[in-house]
């Protein structure tokens, strides 16, 4: 697609999306200017705001290129929280463990990796729920869902409660040697950036220059057809939820050792959903995916703004992402209507 | 290419207008202070009454100015941390950072070490007394134990049924001790004023799981509420942040059922369902403030770890007193004067719950016959005691 029709549709989608929280803004008295200014000075006008946008923005461009890999087979994998959930349990079990004699380094890299293994065997449950069982991935990944708060919860309150303690707060902190180093001045791990960098360009080559990539968007474009071809297509909607799964899981594995420094019962932060919202609104290709997760992590961080300087709930962060989708679906949903002739 | 160079423009026009608008915000105070809320500020509970102390704070001292953000707990604001709203609250000039919750406890001792030269205040936590805690954050807490006491008290005084429902919300060394304070009073008003017997007294917990609901991760404590008053409990105290107890006894009045709820926390809580309330024990954290603030601000700052008492010759008093029981409205004239005697002798020292014989929930011994409970011993109370039901840990 040529580039003037991609700004044309970016410009189509921020004015939309614009000119209806506006109208919503300005129907309950609030400028939409003061929300603006006041949103980017808590995003981006300083150094430690935009570590805070950094520290959302990774857990949740992990969560959004394990999505890619899903949805381009054609899957939808609404269970990304679960996996994020059940990453960071993964994570907390290696954290844990006591007398292991590893450097913290080795630990912290084991823990990352047990993340991934933990989220891509969740997200393996649905994909063999949808393979084997017939179950939907829609209805498995929630249902899954449910069962990994569920765990989360049991967990928290029950073998990995503080002495003494049951309380809803979470585990005990990690020793502070099992914190992801962070210079002095910086509040999120570079470690973890070049991690999700290095994710992102991974996920990116794979999916649009590989033969596994062509292979997952044969079995997510026609399954049927792309059985001519030698290719299993449950099987590669198999290995694109393990992907996705770990991936997610990795978001969870970040978020307990670079974030919470604890397991906690909403250590997924609603990153899984959100991503499903940056990855609808990227119209699942993978180049705008890094820069919409930065323009939602953007909105996340300096929503905490709104009631801190204007006394405005920061909700108003998710209508404006929620109204940013509605638009990016509907110009989506116009194109391609006209491109049929209608 | 037209749009584009439009939006060019604009952008930069925005840009401009940000910077512009940037230099006017952050009309200075001398004395910025930050609090951080765990829960809403208008809970009519535990955060209120921070809240309102926090306001009154910009009269009581010149000066000073207020930050605030409430709703800070994981489940209400994802991905959201302490360190990152007091580095924020800092960026804006707060001197002094106000954490509220023992669930910021982590995330204070964590934000006091990036921030040496800030001082911090945490609510409810003893990291100076376990000595985890950098000079420059001190713990503040009333001595709620007499609050509960007299909610305990009340409790018994009222109840048809001997059986009174603690609505609590974690299990730890805090909640414990005020729930066995609450214990304790009813205990004393059951078998010394109405001279029954211990053995027919119920009094029973239930942990919802944190300070206040929230769905899906804590149990309801709506349904908590029903279901003790549905077993026949006609008297529940509250010892969570919020007010579904009395929301609940409220309606169930309404219904025809003779119950009563004593909230918790805040002055006015009361006002949510007057009929149904008893009385409320609350916090008032004036004083605690003034004096903590006041020093800081005055170069005087030490760390310290306040556990504040009611001002004895007059605890409702908002000047100085930090733990109040405010009586409801629906309190019977016997029950009062009943209410005054006891506030009195625990006022002159004739009384001491905390005295032994007292055995804990599993039958050993917390106190012998006779001695009387140090303040480490009811900080750090690890069970609760015979005679409750619930769990300890």
């Amino acid at each position: 697609m040529s580039i003037i029709l991609q700004m044309r549709r970016i410009v189509m989608i921020s004015v939309l999306a614009l000119s209806a929280v506006s109208l919503l803004l300005m129907l309950l008295g609030i400028s939409p200017l003061t929300i603006g200014i006041t949103l980017a000075k808590g995003s981006i006008f300083s150094w430690l705001k935009f570590n805070h946008v950094l520290s959302v923005w990774i857990p949740l461009l992990l969560c959004s290129c394990g999505l890619l890999f899903t949805f381009r087979a054609g899957l939808w994998n609404i269970g990304v929280e679960g996996q994020v959930i059940c990453g960071a349990i993964g994570a907390t079990l290696v954290l844990r463990l006591d007398n292991t004699g590893l450097p913290p380094a080795a630990l912290l890299s084991l823990a990352l990796f047990s993340s991934f293994l933990a989220g891509g065997l969740w997200g393996a449950s649905a994909g063999l729920l949808k393979t084997r069982g017939g179950v939907n991935e829609i209805f498995g990944g929630l249902g899954l869902n449910f069962v990994a708060q569920g765990a989360v919860l049991w967990l928290i309150l029950g073998p990995w409660k503080r002495a003494g303690m049951a309380s809803m707060s979470g585990t005990d902190l990690f020793p502070r040697e099992l914190w992801m180093w962070v210079p002095q001045g910086w509040r999120v791990a570079p470690a973890a950036i070049v991690l999700v960098i290095i994710i992102f360009l991974l996920t990116s080559l794979i999916l649009n220059a590989s033969q596994f990539g062509l292979k997952i968007k044969a079995a997510g474009f026609n399954p049927q057809a792309s059985r001519l071809f030698g290719i299993r297509p449950n099987l590669i909607c198999f290995m694109a939820m393990i992907i996705g799964g770990g991936l997610a899981g990795l978001a969870g594995g970040v978020q307990v050792s670079c974030v919470y420094h604890r397991l906690i019962p909403s250590i997924s932060s609603g990153y899984g959903y959100l991503a499903l919202l940056v990855v609808m609104l990227a119209g699942y290709k993978v180049a705008p995916v890094p820069i919409i997760c930065l323009l939602f992590a953007c909105l996340a961080a300096g929503s905490i703004q709104l009631p801190i300087t204007l006394q405005v709930d920061s909700s108003l962060s998710g209508v404006i992402q929620g109204a940013l989708v509605l638009s990016g679906l509907l110009v989506y949903g116009l194109q391609q209507g006209k491109r049929r002739g209608h | 290419m037209k749009s584009l160079i439009f939006l060019f423009q604009s952008l930069v026009i925005l840009c401009f207008l940000m910077f512009s608008l940037s230099s006017s915000f952050g009309a200075e105070s001398t004395y910025p202070f930050g609090l951080l809320m765990v829960g809403p500020a208008n809970d009519h509970g535990w955060s209120q009454a921070h809240f309102e102390a926090g306001q009154e704070m910009e009269k009581v001292l010149p000066g000073t100015k207020m930050i605030y953000i409430d709703k800070v707990n994981p489940a209400d604001r994802p991905g959201i941390t302490v360190p990152m709203l007091v580095d924020d609250l800092v960026s804006k000039g707060a001197k002094l950072i106000i954490g509220n919750s023992d669930d910021m406890k982590d995330g204070m001792r964590e934000a006091a070490m990036t921030h040496p030269d800030i001082k911090f205040i945490h609510i409810s936590g003893d990291d100076v007394v376990t000595g985890k805690a950098g000079v420059n954050l001190s713990n503040l807490m009333g001595r709620m134990e007499y609050g509960k006491m007299m909610a305990g008290f009340t409790a018994a005084m009222s109840s048809k049924t001997g059986k009174i429902g603690y609505l609590g919300p974690l299990i730890n060394a805090e909640t414990r001790r005020l729930t066995a304070a609450a214990y304790l009073g009813a205990r004393y008003a059951w078998t010394k004023i109405r001279k029954k017997d211990a053995a027919d007294l119920k009094f029973k917990v239930s942990w919802i799981g944190f300070w206040f609901n929230i769905p899906g991760v804590t149990s309801d404590p709506t349904l908590v509420t029903n279901s003790f008053i549905n077993s026949g409990y006609d008297v529940i105290i509250s010892g969570i942040d919020t007010t579904e107890a009395l929301v609940v006894a409220g309606q169930k009045r309404k219904e025809g059922k003779n119950v009563w709820a004593i909230p918790y926390d805040y002055v006015g809580a009361c006002t949510t369902a007057p009929k149904a309330c008893l009385g409320v024990p609350y916090f008032n954290w004036i004083p605690g403030y003034t004096q903590m603030i006041g020093n800081a601000m005055s170069g005087k700052w030490k760390q310290e770890f306040l556990w504040l008492d009611p001002d004895w010759k007059s605890i409702n008093n908002m000047k100085t007193s930090s733990v109040g029981f405010k009586a409801g409205d629906s309190l019977g004239e016997k029950v009062k004067e009943g209410l005054a005697d006891f506030q009195a002798s625990l006022a002159d020292g004739s009384l001491n719950l905390f005295t032994g014989p007292l055995n804990f929930q599993d039958g050993t011994v917390f106190l012998k016959d006779k001695i009387t409970a140090t303040d480490d011993q009811i900080w750090n109370l690890p069970q609760l005691l015979e005679g409750m039901e619930g769990a300890s840990k």
